[in-house]
């Protein structure tokens, strides 16, 4: 058997596609990237990172061109579209160009962090899951730049959510998770909301396919470089959103 | 079945039952005590119900994780980051 070591110097046969759909990215692409390359690299794993950008007016395609100089172009790959087409749109054209056999989804604005990405692997092997979600609710998850307001908000939707919709997985609106790719593709067929209503929808699917469903406690680092709000509409759209899956799954 | 279905069925029967209890429908001499307990439980249930969430959202909220580890780890991370891209030869 193996030890197992903090770093590993080979891979396990897979390759791991890391789905970026970007707006406004100028600023952090260059560090999540960095990020990923380093994690990634240090452990052994194969990966690409895709970046999809919505013609985003600051630039962001630019600083991603200049990333592919720097780290290749079979690690950093571009696909970009015109405009802000949504997200569902995003990763079907993402897993298009993808190599892996694995698809990861993240967050380009630095709150979800690369340093959980052998977690996630780890697990998927663990259980041979379908697909692993992170998770800000259990175990040593959690949030750092939220006031009261937001937790209850947060807290408070997802109680709400257990209990109309019974998911069995604790952290819905979540959008850092692994996929097989044959899942995601599958999954993403199926569904038609949208924003992070969509997330929720795609674990609601998946658990009515019978996928199975781990979990890893991640940590979400809010508003680095800029504000983000739940105001009133939000909460409606999620609530709008919640019902439908309500009475349609 | 829809979740929203679940719940009406599931609503439905225990609406039923409920009725049938207190109001004697089928007639068969329920005891007194067995009406006058059912006939407020589905407000004691809605109210422990109540209670319950309150308690568990309050319970969830008020053990959420504050990550300030993650916070500071992050940007050291992005000073090195940046420093290492510079010298990679990105324009920022």
């Amino acid at each position: 058997m193996a030890s197992r070591t903090s770093t590993r110097t080979q891979g396990d046969g897979e390759k791991y596609s890391v789905l970026l759909p970007t707006y406004n990215e100028r600023e952090n692409l260059p560090l999540i990237v960095w990020l990923l390359v380093k994690y990634f690299g240090e452990s052994g794993y194969d990966y690409e990172i895709i970046v999809i950008d919505d013609g985003s007016p600051d630039g962001t395609l630019e600083i991603a061109e200049q990333l592919q100089k720097i780290y290749g172009e079979d690690k950093i790959l571009l696909r970009p579209r015109a405009k802000k087409l949504g997200l569902g749109t995003a990763y079907i054209h993402g897993i298009k160009h993808a190599s892996g056999t694995f698809i990861f989804i993240m967050d380009a604005d630095l709150s979800h962090h690369p340093k959980f990405i052998p977690e996630f692997i780890e697990k998927q092997k663990e259980g041979d899951y379908d697909l692993v979600s992170g998770t800000r609710y259990q175990g040593d998850g959690g949030v750092y730049g939220w006031d009261l307001r937001r937790k209850l908000i947060s807290r408070g939707a997802n109680f709400v959510t257990q209990v109309l919709l019974r998911p069995g997985a604790s952290d819905l609106t979540g959008s850092f998770r692994l996929y097989k790719r044959k899942v995601l593709e599958g999954l993403i067929e199926r569904c038609v909301s949208k924003g992070y209503v969509f997330q929720m929808e795609m674990i609601i699917r998946a658990r009515q396919l019978d996928y199975s469903i781990g979990e890893v406690p991640i940590s979400f680092v809010d508003r680095v470089y800029g504000e983000s709000k739940l105001g009133g509409n939000e909460i409606v759209s999620f609530l709008k959103g919640l019902l439908t899956l309500f009475a349609t799954t | 079945m829809t979740k929203l279905l679940e719940w009406v069925f599931g609503v439905s029967v225990v609406g039923a039952a409920w009725a049938f209890v207190t109001f004697d429908i089928l007639k068969m001499s329920i005891p007194r005590t067995y009406r006058e307990v059912a006939w407020p439980m589905p407000l004691y249930l809605l109210v422990t119900f109540g209670c319950y969430s309150l308690a568990t959202v309050g319970y969830r909220v008020a053990t959420f994780n504050d990550c300030d580890d993650a916070a500071k780890e992050l940007q050291a991370q992005i000073i090195e980051a940046r420093e290492d891209l510079r010298k990679k030869g990105l324009k920022f």
